[in-house]
């Protein structure tokens, strides 16, 4: 071969082609964007994009599509599931940095970390047959007939006790979100300098004092990462809600009683959609959803590196 | 505070923290025993060599969705690879080319995205022009899902490859090309080998985004071009009927899948573990 085939044209070929693939997926990822807009157009365009996403009404069979209560849910599951979440998520990763032996730290951080490789329809499989049966007849039921005796107030609260619905659907997706927030903690727990805990032991102060006054403020940057992380994943997530959380689209909703994320919706309705308008109002939520992604994303960010500039330790 | 209450509090807190431990390890233990227990259950001769019975039938197996699951998995981490390694070595190898900084941007935010909308992206751009749904929009869906973390994982551990390795190809008189190829690329073959099977982990577990897209298929078929089942979808469908024997079926294959991730992020942990 000759030498210039094998240099110039070798270099320029390579660089040609990986320059084109990563192009390509620039070019890719603006089409997304494109053909997302133009298929939710036409839903936003007959409700006015805030006229959709306040639009208290979700009904296929008149053909009114307004987002509010998918929104809500998606909010309402993301936020408590969070809740839930992040505490058991900070202890865990408070205990394999801090406390646990050493022979124990692999082993809990790895079992911690597998909940994120088991697939949502899993969580959704296994929520649907082990922890709805129960939590319906010793959770929901008890408190449902106490309330109906002594606080009939609170029972639109609290809904049907059906197992199926708005907690049973939060209870998996806090147990889906616990290794994003975690894991994320861990890092930022195990990056604090030693001298960081040695200097608040020679004050003289407990274990506690030192995770609490020394670590954790010190880390605080890196565990907030992973709780937005985790919201980010609490926002999207599919299977295990659409099989735990009932698929209602109507308002008002209520704790134990059915209701919907924007998610949820879309992977219940997408295959049924028979009119464009349908279709496309599902679309628009897809739409909306990327939105919020985005803007958890950005704020997150934007938050991180304020975090770190005032920190400005080392 | 005085040290006896200061102590008793220490002890309270470090109680405190095992306990939110537990509450995170021991759901995992019940999933875990259960995915075994009621899946082992549902393994036979008949899972695996079998389609699926009408609907209400007791009997029957997954060979359609598990030959459906390497078929779209498969097709999907080729397309992911090679978009995915591309941008990676884009990213490490020409830090200075001006497309990097919106190439980054897009692996950061596709990072970021839900997987279902990943789904409603496929069904847009190829089930729409295809007019059906079919194994292979389930395969571009899932690896969309599979892009950022093999670019992510590529840049990483290209960038951890020290520049006298390239200097002394160089120096040698090799072609660019040729230096990334033949000295980069195979020093760095462990931990682009771990990118591509922890996104084959991911893309394998996910069904929201085949949903509308694989879309599903009792029937055995290797053409992609034919609509697909998949273990994932698979475990959805079964799980939601009425059906005591589908349910049962939905463990077993919920213990197929779980397997399959976990031979596959086994796989990634090795050659994470071989590069060092």
């Amino acid at each position: 071969m000759p030498r210039w085939i094998y240099r110039r044209l070798g270099d320029r070929l390579f660089a040609g082609v990986v320059v084109a693939l990563g192009l390509g997926l620039v070019l890719l990822a603006l089409l997304i964007a494109y053909e997302l807009y133009s298929g939710a157009a036409p839903a936003l365009g007959r409700f006015g994009f805030f006229g959709f996403l306040l639009g208290r009404e979700w009904d296929a069979v008149r053909g009114v599509f307004g987002a509010w209560p998918a929104l809500l849910g998606t909010l309402i599951t993301s936020a408590l599931a969070l809740v839930l979440a992040f505490f058991p998520a900070l202890a865990a990763a408070i205990y394999v940095v801090e406390l646990a032996p050493a022979w124990l730290k692999e082993p809990v951080a790895y079992l911690v970390d597998l909940l994120a490789a088991l697939p949502s329809v899993v969580y959704g499989l296994w929520g649907l047959f082990v922890l709805v049966p129960p939590l319906r007849a010793h959770v929901e039921s008890p408190l449902y007939l106490w309330a109906a005796a002594h606080a009939p107030g609170v029972l639109p609260l609290l809904g049907p006790p059906t197992g199926i619905g708005l907690f049973s659907a939060t209870l998996v997706l806090a147990l889906m979100i616990v290794p994003y927030a975690s894991s994320l903690a861990r890092d930022a727990l195990a990056l604090v300098p030693r001298e960081q805990r040695e200097a608040m032991y020679a004050l003289g102060a407990t274990r506690w004092e030192v995770i609490r006054g020394a670590v954790i403020p010190y880390a605080r940057a890196g565990i907030f990462s992973g709780v937005v992380l985790a919201l980010a994943r609490a926002l999207g997530e599919t299977m295990a809600v659409t099989m735990l959380i009932g698929n209602s689209v109507e308002l008002p909703y209520s704790l134990f009683g059915p209701a919907a994320t924007m998610a949820s919706l879309i992977a219940n309705e997408f295959t049924e959609a028979s009119d464009d308008l349908h279709l496309s109002a599902l679309v628009a939520v897809g739409l909306l959803l990327l939105l919020i992604a985005l803007l958890t994303n950005l704020v997150a960010t934007w938050i991180l590196n304020r975090m770190q500039l005032e920190g400005g330790r080392r | 505070m005085n040290l006896g209450r200061r102590r008793f509090r220490d002890r309270v807190m470090a109680a405190l923290v095992v306990l939110g431990t537990l509450v995170v390890l021991v759901p995992l233990f019940f999933i875990l025993f259960y995915v075994f227990a009621e899946g082992l259950g549902a393994l036979n001769w008949a899972f695996f060599t079998q389609g699926p019975r009408p609907p209400g039938e007791a009997g029957g197996g997954m060979l359609p969705a598990i030959v459906g699951t390497f078929v779209v998995d498969l097709i999907a981490l080729v397309l992911a690879a090679v978009l995915g390694l591309a941008a990676g070595i884009l990213l490490a190898e020409y830090p200075e080319h001006p497309l990097n900084p919106p190439l980054r941007l897009v692996a950061d935010v596709m990072a970021g995205l839900p997987a279902i909308l990943m789904g409603l992206v496929a069904f847009v751009l190829v089930v729409k022009p295809l007019g059906h749904f079919s194994g292979l929009s389930g395969s571009v869906a899932l690896a969309l899902i599979m892009i950022p973390i093999i670019v992510r994982a590529t840049e990483g551990v290209l960038k951890l490859i020290p520049w006298e390795l390239r200097e002394a190809g160089l120096a040698l008189g090799l072609p660019r090309w040729r230096v990334v190829l033949s000295l980069v690329l195979p020093a760095a073959r462990g931990g682009i080998l771990t990118g591509l099977m922890l996104a084959l982990a991911r893309g394998a577990g996910e069904a929201a985004p085949l949903l509308f897209t694989a879309f599903g298929n009792p029937y055995l078929t290797t053409n992609p071009l034919e609509p697909m089942d998949t273990l994932p979808l698979k475990i959805f469908v079964y799980a939601v009927s009425p059906y005591e024997d589908w349910h049962r079926q939905a463990w077993g294959a919920a213990l197929l899948l779980a397997l399959l991730i976990m031979a596959a992020s086994y796989l990634a942990r090795r050659y994470a573990g071989g590069r060092r």
